[in-house]
């Protein structure tokens, strides 16, 4: 039980991700990772899920094969700030649709939409266009998703 | 950016069962906002409907997958299911992969059926705190059954599994030791023991050794015995089972004058735990200054531990009167 304390009074190590979230935010950002539909890449998701975790955030992982009903119905209970879906399977132009069609109405606007994986710029373009708030592709270093997730949050504001 | 609803308003919507609503108010009140506090008071006073279980065991005894099996067979009967699933944060970044509900996919599309997962958050405390409070909006919202799924490491965990009505210990064969929640020490608040992957071969053996055990008598004697039911997620054997023995537990506690006892004990806990929690915002938000100072006197010596706490409170107390 020795980690109960350390870091409490002691500024800096070892609670740095936890000191960087509350200053932004008044608890541990909340996301959820999903994959949506046919697609089984999951090394690109494991990866952000254990940054962001490593970031102080709370992470919630859907597993493989989930339908845009279940993540939004998870992302709508479990309040999460970012709805974050990994697609490498081609689908996102009727997935991402589908979820923001979804999370209106559910009265859920609020969650922040972002995407990931493989997808061609044009593509990012129209996503964008049609409310999704930032497209990450492969070879985002963590730390970059990192500071996305935190801005986009920072800039919704309290909700 | 728009306007945050007030919680008050929020509240009423909880009330008419709305999840977005629910799911809202939980997260206000998991980051100790003190603006929804007397919304949280409202709440309280429509809650001790619901019938609250605590699930607890080792790591992967099979807790999620058995709360997704009673979550289920509680459907069949239409009853309403609520479900917090506890994780443990790291200690190192404070962040957490909250990992249950992975094994409950197929509730995610029932609408009688609400899942929050939370993190132990350790040295920032106020996990009793956080998951009570949600047990309470869960029970206003008007499900019949709160499910909180917990590991049974460390005090906190215990004292919120111990807060329920039913408390539930799983155990497993095939993790090492037979009788995992002996190490543990969580097999003496059991109200029902569970024995969970009985579609394994060594199943057998991890029964008979806790029956052994609690034949021993490591609990104070009183009309309920606790059962043993043997359960498997893979095949679905004993869930039914279980799910009856639960709810005789129920009517056993109203019988005996028991659940009175259970509430006056998680009363107690909640306001002490509660206590607890503001002291040590309190302190966390004075670090910079007399907590501090005392931290570096404590550790030079000059002054011992005990006196550092009595002048920490006073501290605080002045800072009150201003
Ligand atoms: C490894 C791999 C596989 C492995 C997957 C192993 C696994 N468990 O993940 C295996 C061999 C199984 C596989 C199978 C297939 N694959 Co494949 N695969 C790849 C490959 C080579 C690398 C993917 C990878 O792991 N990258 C490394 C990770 C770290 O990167 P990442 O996933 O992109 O994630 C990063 C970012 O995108 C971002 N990110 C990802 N998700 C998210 C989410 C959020 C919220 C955020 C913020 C950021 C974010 O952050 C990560 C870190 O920077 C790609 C090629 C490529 N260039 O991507 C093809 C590729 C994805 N595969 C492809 C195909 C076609 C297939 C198959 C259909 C092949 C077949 N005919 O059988 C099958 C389908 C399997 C299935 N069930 O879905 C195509 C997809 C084409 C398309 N989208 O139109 C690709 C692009 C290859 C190609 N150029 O044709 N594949
Ligand atoms: N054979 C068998 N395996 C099971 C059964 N129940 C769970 N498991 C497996 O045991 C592992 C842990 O199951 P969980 O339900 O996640 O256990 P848990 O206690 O919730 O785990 P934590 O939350 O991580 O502590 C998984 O690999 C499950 O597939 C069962 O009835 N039979
Ligand atoms: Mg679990």
């Amino acid at each position: 039980m020795r980690a109960r304390f350390s870091g409490w009074l002691l500024p800096g190590k070892p609670m740095q991700g936890l000191e960087e979230n509350r200053a932004r935010h008044s608890s541990p950002i909340r996301i959820l990772i999903a994959k949506v539909g046919l697609d089984g890449h999951d090394r690109g998701v494991k990866i952000v899920a254990r940054a962001l975790r490593d970031a102080g955030m709370d992470v919630i992982y859907s597993g493989l094969h989930r339908t845009p009903e279940e993540v939004v119905n998870t992302a709508v209970q479990e309040d999460v700030d970012v709805l974050g879906v990994s697609l490498l399977s081609g689908a996102h132009m009727t997935i991402f649709p589908r979820l923001i069609e979804l999370l209106k109405q559910n009265n859920a606007q609020d969650i922040i939409l972002v995407g990931g994986g493989v997808m061609p710029d044009a593509d990012v373009v129209a996503l964008k266009a049609m409310g999704v708030a930032e497209v990450l592709l492969q070879d985002t270093p963590p730390n970059i998703i990192v500071e996305t997730v935190r801005r986009l949050v920072a800039e919704r504001g309290p909700r | 950016m728009s306007v945050p609803k007030p919680s008050l308003q929020l509240v009423a919507e909880v009330l008419e069962g709305q999840a977005r609503s629910l799911s809202r108010l939980i997260s206000r009140a998991e980051a100790g906002e003190v603006e929804c506090r007397p919304a949280l008071a409202e709440v309280y006073r429509h809650t001790g409907r619901a019938h609250v279980i605590g699930i607890t065991g080792v790591p992967g005894s099979g807790k999620s997958t058995l709360v997704r099996g009673l979550a289920l067979a509680a459907r069949k009967s239409e009853r309403k299911v609520g479900v917090i699933a506890i994780d443990p944060s790291s200690p190192y970044s404070g962040g957490a992969i909250l990992g249950d509900r992975i094994r409950m996919n197929e509730l995610n599309s029932d609408p009688g059926i609400f899942i929050r997962s939370m993190a132990t958050r350790g040295a920032l405390g106020g996990l009793a705190r956080a998951s009570l409070d949600a047990v309470d909006l869960m029970d206003a919202a008007g499900f019949d059954i709160v499910l909180l799924e917990t590991v049974g490491v460390g005090q906190d965990e215990v004292d919120v599994v111990q807060a329920t009505h039913t408390t539930v210990v799983v155990s497993a064969p095939g993790l090492g030791d037979d009788v995992q929640a002996i190490k543990a020490g969580i097999l003496e608040i059991a109200d029902i023991h569970v024995v969970s992957k009985c579609d394994r071969s060594d199943a057998n053996k991890t029964i008979t050794d806790l029956k052994m055990m609690l034949g021993l008598g490591l609990r104070e004697q009183t009309t309920w015995q606790p059962p043993v039911v043997p359960t498997s997620g893979e095949t679905g054997q004993g869930i039914e089972a279980l799910l009856t023995t639960i709810d005789e537990h129920r009517a056993y506690l109203q019988q005996s004058g028991e659940l009175a006892k259970r509430r006056r004990q998680t009363a107690e806990m909640r306001m002490l735990k509660t206590a607890e929690d503001i002291l040590r915002q309190r302190f966390v938000g004075r670090r910079d200054g007399v907590a501090a100072e005392l931290l570096e006197q404590v550790i030079a010596r000059d002054i011992d531990p005990y006196a550092a706490a009595q002048r920490l409170l006073a501290a605080l107390h002045e800072g009150e009167a201003k």
